[in-house]
């Protein structure tokens, strides 16, 4: 799909719009629809569709596919890591009301965490498992 | 009204299933998969699942189309010519067909407020998440905090997966 300049010039307007939505699902998503793994999705669909629109190995150099591998793991580990920190504060696992002073503000907080970690590994997995298929 | 759509929607669903079976072409059965979730989706946004139909569209219609596509590029895009119908096979389908269709008379009914899922924790959740989690969406409250050690699990489901596609695929570029 190297030459053809409409889907060049529409991604390249689109993506920016799907990676933008995806932040905004991402961090709204305690207030409406939404969450870490619609956003995680949504990003990787971003990304999935530079990959389709201008080649699998310009994805590569943009986003390498260690650097997603690690990013898979990352996000779990901060799920598991905010469920440590709240037993090291004196708290049971995954109780994010110790994290700070005022208990619904570290319920936020935790919750926060969690999400950011869910949307990094299911974007991450996502595109590991476009690069796997795409070759 | 709601009648309608739903009995029209879930008429679609089975026609698309329908078609999905007896396409040849696995190009349009694929299409055809997506169209199926979107129409999943638009089922769960009836039922004020507007979460879950979300997640529907975008990982249903959306990312497992595109993976369907890609595998279909490293595969075929015909099916071949599979063998006539087998009256042992019609026989277990409709035996497997009408044992779930038995299960389901020992299930609640449609939107019954008594069933068990409605009477054991999910009132607690719904009246504690104003006053101890917090945030309006009730959804990410019992997701993320309540019941945290599920979505903590489903995280590690979805982070095994990508790591045995990995391992099946991930080398193909280098050998």
């Amino acid at each position: 799909m190297r030459h053809h300049h409409v889907l060049h010039v529409v991604a390249k307007m689109v993506i920016p719009l799907i990676l933008l939505f995806a932040l905004y699902v991402q961090f709204h998503g305690d207030f409406g629809p939404g969450g870490g793994f619609q956003a995680g999705v949504i990003f990787a669909a971003g990304l999935i569709l530079y990959g389709l629109v201008f080649g699998v190995d310009r994805l590569r150099r943009t986003v390498p596919p260690g650097v997603v591998r690690g990013l898979a793991a990352a996000g779990g580990l901060l799920y598991a890591g905010v469920g440590v920190a709240g037993m090291v504060l004196g708290g049971a696992y995954l109780d994010y009301g110790v994290l700070l002073p005022d208990p619904m503000a570290g319920q936020h907080l935790g919750i926060l965490l969690i999400e950011l970690g869910v949307g990094v590994t299911v974007a991450a997995v996502m595109t590991s498992l476009f690069y796997c298929f795409a070759g | 009204m709601e009648y309608v759509i739903n009995t029209v929607l879930l008429a679609l669903l089975a026609v698309t299933a329908g078609a999905i079976v007896h396409l040849r072409n696995l190009f349009a059965a694929v299409m055809l998969v997506g169209i199926y979730s979107l129409l999943t989706a638009a089922l769960f946004v009836i039922l004020d699942a507007v979460d879950v139909a979300f997640t529907e569209a975008a990982v249903g219609a959306g990312i497992s189309t595109i993976l369907m596509l890609a595998a279909l590029a490293l595969t075929g895009r015909e099916q071949t010519a599979a063998t006539g119908p087998s009256a042992v096979g019609l026989a277990v389908v409709l035996a497997t067909g009408a044992a779930l269709v038995w299960g389901t008379l020992d299930m609640p009914h449609f939107g019954d407020p008594n069933a068990p899922a409605h009477v054991h924790v999910a009132p607690r959740y719904l009246e504690g998440t104003l006053t101890e989690i917090g945030i309006p969406n009730a959804v990410t409250s019992v997701l993320a905090s309540y019941r945290g050690y599920d979505t903590l699990g489903e995280v590690f489901v979805i982070f095994t997966a990508g790591i045995g596609a990995l391992a099946l695929l991930g080398g193909r570029r280098e050998s």
